[in-house]
């Protein structure tokens, strides 16, 4: 029972990191590698201000911060590719990720350092003990992917991201300033990649400059196995990453195999259904 | 003036020149068509004074303004839009939000609610649709779909890039019909089409494109008179 909710509000991490690798390949056309980082950006950021104020504080410093890293990453570094070759912008998102990671390792050392969460303790639900970080970060990560669906289904801008991740040209018929829709959800991504990375501190209170890359990897594989490009999918995805994670390291002759099987999971998904669980197969435009 | 007014226009796709200086205008109220054979740059030049690809010289104004170099999106906020060739409706959203979609200019919820009802009744098909996803919608529908979902935005001039293409000959009347009460409603209109003999005949002008090139213009009678168009465009 507790593996379950462990793996569910893992799973919810995953899943929050995956919508912004998914929303980016849906409406841009990229794969954005750099979209881990941005999870060290945020735990970085709760990290220093957490020395001068309180937790709330230093959540809403670290969403702006991301936010604001993942709008100025795309203006300088995607936005003058938007013509270019899909591998001149894979490889320049590898770049901006060693960039950010290495801007990191500059200001805070390579090491890894341990960060003082307050502690949340636990509560009791029927007969079961529950950590009330993973009640919180089910909760709030699911009110999220929620806000999230009702925002693209039911907003002019988030029609408009949709109208633009199936048809740029048409979209822009419509008068919908492509730019602008990109820009919004970098923004978005980069917002919820905040929220999961302060979730992430709760289940591992430390911090590195390299502490984006495993979930980053993990939650793009979610996106994949989710069908990129699919918002529900990527939130189908995380959240079975995330259960079967928790699921593997709770057996022991499963536990060093997690991450093997993990991927493993990826592969076979990939090989039964190319597109993704989820993954919708688009008409390619003549 | 003319409300459109298109100069020496030229594109090219890499090396290839699809456009080799294109001029023409479109008056205020007017119907006008560009004719020419499959590969003569209609699309492209549909696309090019759309701001959708950019062209290489030459000068489109717009209502006396200048938009060679604008963008898309912002041409369409000047008053002027476009039906794709092959319709592209968003084959994902639903009908009622292809028309909201179509609606993006617009800020008004009331305003959009009555245009959408209106459209309803020039598309009946579509109103009983509403709620279906358009990439199910048939051909026929789908260009019902992108026609309505351009008008959504009250443009003062419309393009249509073939919009009888694929339709059965009954359909194909129906669009003739509509782009006539479009005219009649006050929209201009730009018109590209492969049937020559009736778009002319609901035309008041009409050009004749040839590998990139205008070679022949007129009233859409004179078109239709043409030996010229006769036997290239009309079969004899
Ligand atoms: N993206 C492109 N890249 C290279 N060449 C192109 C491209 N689009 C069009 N062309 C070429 O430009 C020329 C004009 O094409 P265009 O689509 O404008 O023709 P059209 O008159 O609309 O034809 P159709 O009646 O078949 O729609 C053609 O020779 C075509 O091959
Ligand atoms: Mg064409």
């Amino acid at each position: 029972m507790s593996t379950i909710l462990d793996g569910l509000s893992l799973g919810a991490i995953y899943a929050l990191i995956a919508l912004g690798y998914t929303m980016v390949y849906g409406i841009a056309k990229m794969l954005n590698f750099a979209h881990g980082d941005i999870i060290m950006v945020g735990a970085y950021a709760i990290f220093v201000t957490l020395a001068s104020t309180n937790l709330l504080l230093a959540l809403v410093v670290s969403i702006l911060l991301c936010a604001v890293t993942g709008v100025v990453v795309e203006k300088l570094a995607y936005k003058p590719l938007r013509s270019a070759s899909p591998l001149a912008v894979l490889i320049t998102a590898i770049g901006v990720s060693y960039f950010l990671q290495g801007t990191a390792q500059l200001i805070f050392g390579s090491k890894s350092q341990p960060i003082t969460l307050p502690s949340l303790g636990s509560i009791q639900i029927g007969n079961f003990q529950v950590e009330l970080r993973t009640v919180i970060t089910l909760g709030v990560g699911a009110l999220l992917m929620v806000g999230l669906t009702l925002f693209v289904k039911c907003t002019r801008t988030g029609r408009a991201m949709l109208a633009v991740s199936e048809d740029k040209g048409a979209a822009q018929l419509m008068g919908v300033n492509v730019n602008r829709i990109i820009m919004i959800t970098f923004a978005i991504g980069s917002t919820l990649a905040a929220c999961a990375s302060f979730f992430y501190l709760l289940q591992i209170p430390s911090v590195s400059p390299t502490l984006g890359a495993m979930p980053g990897i993990k939650a793009f594989a979610a996106a994949v196995i989710g069908g990129i490009g699919s918002i529900p999918g990527a939130m189908v995805g995380g959240v079975l990453l995330g259960l079967v994670e928790k699921i593997c390291t709770s057996i022991p002759v499963l536990n060093p195999y997690t991450t093997a099987i993990e991927f493993g999971l990826l592969i076979v998904i990939l090989l039964v259904r190319p597109i993704g669980l989820l993954g919708v197969r688009r008409r390619e435009k003549v | 003036m003319a409300l459109l007014e298109v100069k020496d226009l030229t594109v090219f796709y890499g090396v290839i020149q699809a456009l080799k200086g294109i001029s023409f205008d479109v008056n205020k109220g007017e119907i006008v068509t560009l004719i020419g054979a499959n590969g003569a740059g209609k699309t492209t030049t549909m696309q090019s004074v759309m701001g959708l690809i950019p062209s290489k010289s030459g000068t489109v104004v717009y209502n006396g303004v200048d938009i060679t170099k604008k963008p898309c999106h912002s041409i369409v906020h000047l008053g002027m839009t476009q039906v794709p060739e092959g319709r592209r409706v968003f084959q994902e959203l639903t009908v009622y939000e292809n028309l909201l979609m179509g609606a993006y200019t617009e800020k008004s919820k009331a305003k959009i609610k009555r245009d959408i009802e209106e459209i309803y009744e020039w598309f009946p098909r579509l109103g009983e649709r509403k709620k279906q996803v358009a990439g199910t919608l048939s051909g026929g529908e789908q260009q019902m779909l992108a026609m309505g979902r351009a008008m959504m935005s009250h443009p003062e001039l419309l393009m249509l890039d073939e919009p009888s293409m694929g339709l059965s000959p009954l359909l194909v009347d129906q669009v003739f019909e509509i782009i006539k009460n479009f005219q009649k409603n006050g929209t201009t209109i730009l018109l590209v089409e492969q049937n020559a003999g009736k778009s002319l005949a609901i035309s008041d002008r009409a050009y004749v494109l040839e590998n990139g090139q205008i070679v022949l213009s007129g009233t859409g009678d004179e078109l239709l008179k043409s030996d010229m168009v006769k036997k290239a465009y009309l079969g004899g």
